[in-house]
């Protein structure tokens, strides 16, 4: 069930600009606020745009900022995990603290003050959700590396002439990598809900561009006059869609976590 | 064989410096407050094959460590061929550190579980600068000394059991003819023919090479049937 939703919601975003061309900036005045039929699915919002149409060009930006915001986090975080796990000492005090001074700041407060640095784009919102959210990444990173960077076979390798860069590549890394690519999986949803966030307070893209935030924002004022769908539609899509990935996810690690755990513990 | 000579080390150590060999001289180290080795002398002369014994803490396997410049002493030093060894570890070159080699007690948890067995063999080659196929011929010709067969080769060593990757541990161990073969409690976990068998193949690599072996085991009957001499370590200070 999940799986076919995702992968729906997935064909539905590549194939919308062929399938379904947007003219995002079009509104039609003489059909606002309409109620669901089979011209328009959803309705319509109070601009008269076909509100199933925008949504799903919502749900493009949505995991499409996820996706990267997700990927930038897993790689900052995983380079000061991997600095602070594997030079040790003073360096990883001096990492580690810096995690915990950010971690320690609310986070969505965090990513509204980089976004308000930055030009309204997709790539402040991708780059305010991508530092601050690394930090869980490099605790588990530098974490993974602490307790095999000890493991006999370590030694083994060290008294086998191994350089240091020879025991990250070979023997570190690939041990934490499945880790790390599972913690991007589980930030993805996350980090969409955390697009969506920032779009709702008005930090997000310009408010004529369809993101869900952004839908969900203009909707709330349409709610009033009991044109409901023009905010729940949008907000029901990206349940169905995180919850679906969350699933996935979830069901990723009970498979991925014992394997490896047996393979390192054997 | 004749019968080993025994002695005690640690505490009053001897002052005399040889120059052949692996040595630890005067060698403390602590965890903590926990006094591990308390000023240890140690020495291993080429051929020869050296017992080491000791209650359970008394510092041997971290003896061993030093000795397999895996760990540097707070006290004292190693001195390897008569030249001072200064720290361990990726301090040293490569050169140095493949001179010595460590068989540790679980053969598990010394080979990562990712690699198949001929891989495990073959990885000081290639982390040295040997070239694939080259390494995995000379890794092939080390595992039929050790009595793996080529099919356990391609194997993951979950799938194989304690004895055959003890034999690919003692095979990458002896991949870069090191001098000095250290073996920590190596046979413990093994069957009697397994463990007779690995003890034959590197008396033979110690006759051909004319390497010293370090042997540490709670084996009182594998100790003397081996060892030219013992050292006994003494307990831990304040048992």
């Amino acid at each position: 069930m999940a799986a076919a939703v995702l992968t729906t919601a997935i064909a539905a975003c590549l194939l919308a600009p062929l399938l379904w061309p947007l003219d995002q900036s079009a509104v039609d005045l003489a059909g606002t606020r309409l109620a669901p039929s089979w011209a328009h699915l959803a309705g319509t919002d109070e601009l008269g745009r076909d509100v199933a149409h925008r949504s799903l060009y919502g749900l493009r930006v949505s995991l499409l900022v996820g996706a990267v915001a997700a990927l930038v986090a897993t790689v900052i975080g995983g380079l000061v995990g991997a600095v602070a796990g594997t030079v040790g000492g003073r360096v990883d005090r001096v990492l580690m603290r810096i995690v915990d001074t950010i971690a320690a700041l609310p986070h969505l407060l965090l990513g509204i003050f980089i976004v308000a640095m930055l030009r309204p784009s997709l790539g402040a919102v991708i780059l305010s959700i991508g530092l601050t959210h690394w930090l869980s990444t490099a605790r588990i990173v530098r974490s993974e590396l602490l307790s095999l960077r000890t493991r006999p076979f370590i030694d083994a390798a060290v008294s086998g002439g191994a350089s240091r860069i020879r025991v990250l590549t070979r023997h570190l890394l690939p041990h934490v990598l499945p880790r790390l690519a599972l913690a991007t999986t589980l930030m993805v949803p996350h980090a969409v809900w955390h697009e969506t966030a920032l779009s709702f307070l008005g930090l997000g893209l310009p408010p004529h561009l369809a993101s869900i935030g952004n839908m969900i924002n203009d909707g709330q004022r349409s709610l009033l006059t009991g044109a409901w769908w023009s905010s729940i539609v949008p907000g029901l899509v990206l349940v169905a869609v995180t919850l679906a990935l969350a699933v996935l996810t979830d069901r990723w690690r009970d498979r991925l976590d014992p394997r490896v755990r047996a393979e390192l513990n054997l | 064989m004749t019968a080993p000579t025994t002695q005690t080390m640690g505490g009053t150590g001897s002052s005399a410096v040889p120059s052949a060999g692996l040595a630890a001289h005067q060698v403390s180290l602590s965890f903590g407050r926990q006094s591990v080795l308390d000023r240890v002398d140690l020495h291993l002369a080429p051929g020869e094959t050296v017992g080491l014994r000791g209650p359970s803490g008394s510092g041997k396997s971290t003896l061993a460590r030093v000795l397999g410049l895996l760990h540097t002493p707070d006290a004292g030093h190693v001195t390897f061929d008569g030249r001072p060894v200064v720290g361990a570890r990726h301090r040293l070159p490569a050169a140095i550190r493949t001179r010595v080699a460590i068989l540790f007690q679980s053969p598990r948890a010394a080979t990562d579980p990712r690699l198949s067995l001929a891989d495990i063999v073959a990885e000081p080659l290639r982390a040295t600068g040997t070239g694939k196929d080259e390494a995995r011929a000379q890794a092939a010709e080390l595992a039929e000394l050790v009595g793996l067969t080529p099919d356990l080769l391609t194997r993951r060593p979950h799938a194989v059991s304690d004895g055959q990757l003890q034999r690919a541990c003692l095979a990458r161990a002896l991949v870069h003819r090191p001098a000095y073969l250290l073996c920590d409690e190596a046979t413990a976990m093994l069957d009697a023919s397994t463990q007779a068998h690995l003890a034959g193949v590197i008396t033979d690599y110690q006759r051909q090479h004319h390497a010293a072996v370090l042997l540490i085991t709670h084996d009182p009957a594998l100790m003397t049937r081996w060892a030219t001499r013992v050292v006994d370590l003494p307990p831990p200070a304040g048992s």
